[in-house]
């Protein structure tokens, strides 16, 4: 789906190791903002004006008014249990999320995050207390700007999730949900919700729909193209042979496929059908199903950036920090807390250590941003060859912003991940094949290898791949109303049995009648497999 | 920028949500709480606890690909020497772990799910089906306690409970429907009429007074407040159902009980302790310990000094027959007994200890249980011993009165938990 960049050649590869960025030293310096781990608002303040200044001026960063709201780490792990979000309706589900954070952090196997922030306007980020002034000067450099920017400028956020909006409509599904409880009772409420919860994943949509047309366009539209037919009328095309006759359909099929095309199938956000089309659920419960696909929506931009959002973060505090060790606004001993933090953040286990947990976002990224600003500032050979467009264009933080705005992950590693990263990161491709007995290298970071695996690793953030590809095929109207399901099965990969069966009832539940899902193999067409699930009637 | 302090927000914004899903997993949560607290110690009993639980009704499903089925290929870091055909054995467990896309738990809703359950929570759970049986035995009519509760208006009443609000009430409604003349009606008139006289219109003059002299007749017919209006607020006497309960913990301490036993049986008091005192707000206990003779303590007492002696039961049961004479009258308590021995006794004082049973302290008492504490060597297969095999005879008769063996700290639990279950108590 995705092509390869057309600027690519065959690199020379020369490796070599520049340092990233080396902080300067000045020695007429002005005095340090804070000094020693205490910190108060006057400090924070200043402390934001200094960052302010340095990431609007001089990285060039465009940011919603930030709003800093100092909390204590139980209000962080509130905050956790609601998916990060100040308000959040009730559900067990968040209990449970409270209860499983709260045991890691209080049995210590879990620190807790420094900062949270809101993909809001203004944009709000959480700090902790307890941390030190360094760490929140980081905070503050990281979420405040880093993140606050990505969220401003991505293509993903811009399209899909309205920031002035999202603290309203929260406060609004809260209070709505609070009151259905009432009215109709928790437990209800709660089977539509957990419901709905199972399909979130399923819950968005992935590309804008089309736009009604309006009467006036259609009548226009249909004019043209006659008016075309007229214009290019040419009666030769008459004695022309038609070659096989599409078989005729009957009647039936013709209504079905009439039908079909009245609802709208297939549709792939099916919590969208759902709610439009579940012929047995009351309003208020079709308001909880679309405000479930509402806060989905909301998060699916930061499900498909998250590499790039977390490097975005990274690299500007990275940026920033440095500036202010420059400008000597922040001690030494400052600047040691601050790489201590910063380099166990962006570290990387590699794949037999016990602590690896796939590839980390914050190293991945920010490795990809520096890499990024190096190659407009002293690329080598290799990169002049692998990214002729920007190579030594000497702009590297309007490259990155170009980068920060167009791209979500998937396409920004296809785009951007050079042979030295490779290199680096010692990233090899892996194939799974269940047939076989043993996986197989199938990659690694040579001459071969870098498409290979730059594009296995572009697949693998892809969310449209990570997800199953599940659309809504049909229901049958005449019959028994039942919803069909259709899984798409791209390499053989079929849908976990049991957690497909529960999602299945879930499903049924809201639909009210039976529901069937068939997996069919995306090459061939045929047929693998088809769950099915008989909805209880009430 | 804008700074704001949000430390001083209530906290526990998740206490509901914790709440809903510790009922939602209350099924798998009882079974977690059991086992966990067959391992415990009772001196911890009041503490919450680190269960686990399988995920079973409270998972999440989501669509997944399955690990085991077609071709699929990750991308991985940290490659230290293999070349391009190398293989890799699949590592066990999740099924192509090694290449986690997205860092999502790969389980497969077998995982247990581990969480800390404070101290009310967890004996919340644990005292949930247990109870006092046969709590409500008194008759409700012999019962003097009653309370006093609002409830409606009457006609008639003390002038002490007069409602006022309710009369004039009425009484403007009345006003109204009747049409009495407001006074500011009567000043009206008379002001034209002054104003007639003034002005030597006699007409005007005869028709004013003849209007007012109507409107002050209505006046007095219709009275600003009539006995009909009048309200009283009412009361009723509701019977406070006598739920009054005292609770007599009778624990051996003589020279025969070791101190494996006296730990037993003072761990099975200290349950009972705890959960009279979560469960029941009104319960009184009585701690009477008893060698050769018997004494009333108190609670530190009783749990932690030591004393010993010879032992004869039957003085135990004198002494809370005694108590219960002079303080719990039996109309108006239920009285329960907890007896905790060795099962020694001295040579006929067991048949004194049954006769008693029998004549004067089941009859008394609402429930009567009786833990046989024995040496962690005995096992299950204890010998007989004296007031065991005595107290057998008294059983079937008396379906209130229960008995159980206890040799190990780990089955104080389950003992406890069958002698007040809600099963026994409907029983």
């Amino acid at each position: 789906m995705n092509s390869f960049p057309k600027n690519e050649r065959v690199a020379d590869a020369v490796a070599e190791t520049p340092a990233l960025l080396s902080p300067g030293h000045l020695s007429n310096a002005p005095k340090p903002l804070f000094e020693g781990p205490n910190w108060d608002f006057t400090t924070l303040q200043q402390v934001h004006d200094a960052i302010e200044e340095i990431a609007l001026g001089e990285l060039g960063l465009d940011v919603y008014p930030n709003q800093i709201e100092v909390i204590t780490s139980e209000q962080m792990l509130d905050a956790y249990a609601s998916v990060g979000l100040p308000l959040m309706y009730r559900h067990w589900s968040f209990g449970k999320r409270f209860a499983h954070h709260e045991t890691l952090y209080r049995k210590g196997l879990q620190g807790l995050a420094y900062e949270i922030v809101i993909n809001s306007s203004p944009c709000i980020s959480y700090i902790m207390e307890e941390n030190s002034m360094t760490m929140q000067t980081l905070v503050i450099a990281h979420a405040a700007f880093g993140h606050n920017h990505f969220f401003k400028n991505n293509y993903l956020f811009r399209q899909w999730t309205d920031a002035e909006g999202i603290l309203d409509y929260l406060a609004f599904s809260r209070d709505y949900i609070s009151k259905c409880e009432e009215r109709y009772g928790i437990d209800a409420v709660e089977r539509v919700i957990d419901a709905a919860h199972a399909l979130r994943d399923h819950g968005v949509n992935r590309y804008a729909h089309r736009a009604k047309p309006n009467l006036n366009e259609e009548l226009q539209r249909e004019e043209d193209r006659r008016a075309h037919d007229e214009a290019n009328y040419n009666d030769l095309w008459r004695t022309v042979p038609t070659g096989t006759k599409a078989p005729d359909l009957t009647t039936e099929e013709v209504s079905d496929a009439e039908n079909r095309l009245k609802l709208g199938l297939p549709e792939e956000n099916l919590l969208y059908f759902i709610e439009k089309r579940a012929p047995k659920l009351a309003g208020w419960q079709r308001e909880l199903v679309r405000i479930v696909r509402n806060i989905a929506q909301y998060f699916y931009p930061q499900k498909q950036t998250q590499l790039m959002n977390e490097g975005c973060a990274t690299f500007c505090h990275y940026e920033i920090m440095n500036r202010l060790h420059d400008k000597g606004l922040i001690t030494e001993g400052t600047m040691l807390e601050f790489l201590h933090s910063h380099s166990s953040v962006v570290f990387q286990p590699s794949f037999d250590d016990q602590r690896y947990s796939g590839l980390n976002p914050y190293a991945l990224g920010f490795a990809m941003m520096c890499d990024i600003k190096r190659i407009c500032t002293e690329p080598t050979d290799e990169d002049r060859a692998w990214f002729p467009d920007m190579a030594g264009n000497g702009d590297p933080y309007g490259t990155l912003r170009h980068a920060w705005a167009n791209f979500r992950d998937e396409s920004f590693v296809l785009q951007y991940l050079s042979p030295k990263l490779i290199r680096e990161f010692r990233l090899f491709e892996v194939a799974d094949d269940n047939a076989q007995p043993a996986m197989r290298v199938d990659a690694i970071h040579d001459e071969l290898g870098y498409r290979r695996v730059r594009s296995a690793l572009s697949r693998q953030y892809d969310l449209a791949r990570r997800e199953p590809d599940i659309q809504v095929v049909d229901v049958d109207l005449a019959g028994d109303r039942c919803l069909v399901l259709a899984h798409s099965v791209y390499n053989g990969v079929q849908l976990e049995e049991k957690t497909c069966q529960s999602v299945l009832r879930h499903i049924s539940e809201l639909w009210g009648y039976n529901v069937r899902l068939h997996e069919v193999d995306a090459a061939t067409d045929r047929r693998l497999k088809t769950h099915e699930v008989t909805a209880i009637r009430a | 920028m804008n700074i704001v302090d949000r430390r001083p927000n209530p906290k526990g914004k998740s206490l509901s949500n914790r709440q809903r899903f510790i009922a939602r997993a209350r099924a798998e949560l009882k079974g977690a709480v059991q086992d966990a607290l067959r391992k415990r110690k009772v001196a911890e009993v009041g503490s919450g606890e680190k269960v686990s639980i399988p995920t079973k009704g409270i998972g999440e499903p989501s669509f997944r690909h399955s690990r085991r089925t077609g071709h699929s290929d990750y991308v991985v870091p940290g490659n230290k020497e293999y070349v391009v055909g190398d293989e890799i054995p699949r590592p066990s467990g999740g099924g192509g772990g090694s290449g986690g896309s997205d860092g999502a738990p790969d389980g497969e809703g077998e995982d247990s799910f581990e969480f800390t359950l404070s101290k009310e929570e967890f004996l919340d759970m644990f005292f949930e089906d247990l109870e006092l049986p046969d709590l409500v035995k008194k008759t409700l009519k012999e019962s003097t306690a009653t309370d006093m509760s609002r409830a409606g208006y009457t006609i008639s009443g003390a002038p002490a409970n007069l409602s006022v609000t309710r009369t004039m009430r009425n009484s403007m409604a009345r006003r109204i429907s009747m049409r009495r003349p407001k006074p500011i009606e009567v000043e009206l008139l008379e002001a034209e009429l002054a104003q007639a006289e003034s002005a030597g219109a006699a007409d005007e003059v005869a028709r004013l007074t003849l209007e007012i002299e109507t409107l002050l007749r209505r006046t007095k017919l219709i009275p600003f407040i009539d006995p009909v209006d009048v309200r009283y607020k009412r009361f009723e006497h509701i019977p406070r159902p006598n739920t009054q309960a005292v609770m007599f913990c009778l624990m051996d301490v003589s020279g025969s009980m070791t101190e494996g036993m006296k730990d037993l049986a003072k761990r099975f008091f200290m349950l009972l302790h705890v959960f009279l005192e979560r469960r029941y707000k009104t319960v009184d206990v009585v701690f009477i310990r008893h060698t050769s003779t018997a004494e009333e303590v108190d609670e530190e007492t009783f749990f932690y000094s030591r004393e010993t002696g010879g032992t004869v039961v039957s003085s135990a049961l004198e002494k809370m027959l005694e108590i219960a004479r002079a303080r719990y009258p039996l109309d108006t308590w239920n009285i329960y007994a907890a007896q905790a021995s060795d099962g020694d006794n001295y040579g006929s004082d067991s048949g004194r200890c049954v006769e008693m049973l029998n004549g004067k302290v089941l009859p008394l008492c609402q429930y009567f249980a009786y833990i046989e504490v024995g040496d962690a060597g005995d096992g299950p297969m204890m010998r007989d011993t004296d007031l065991w095999h005595s107290y057998s005879q008294v059983a079937p008769g008396h379906s209130h009165f229960a008995m159980k063996r206890v040799s190990d700290p780990t089955q104080i639990f389950s003992v406890f938990h069958e002698l007040f279950s809600k099963e026994r108590a409907r029983g």
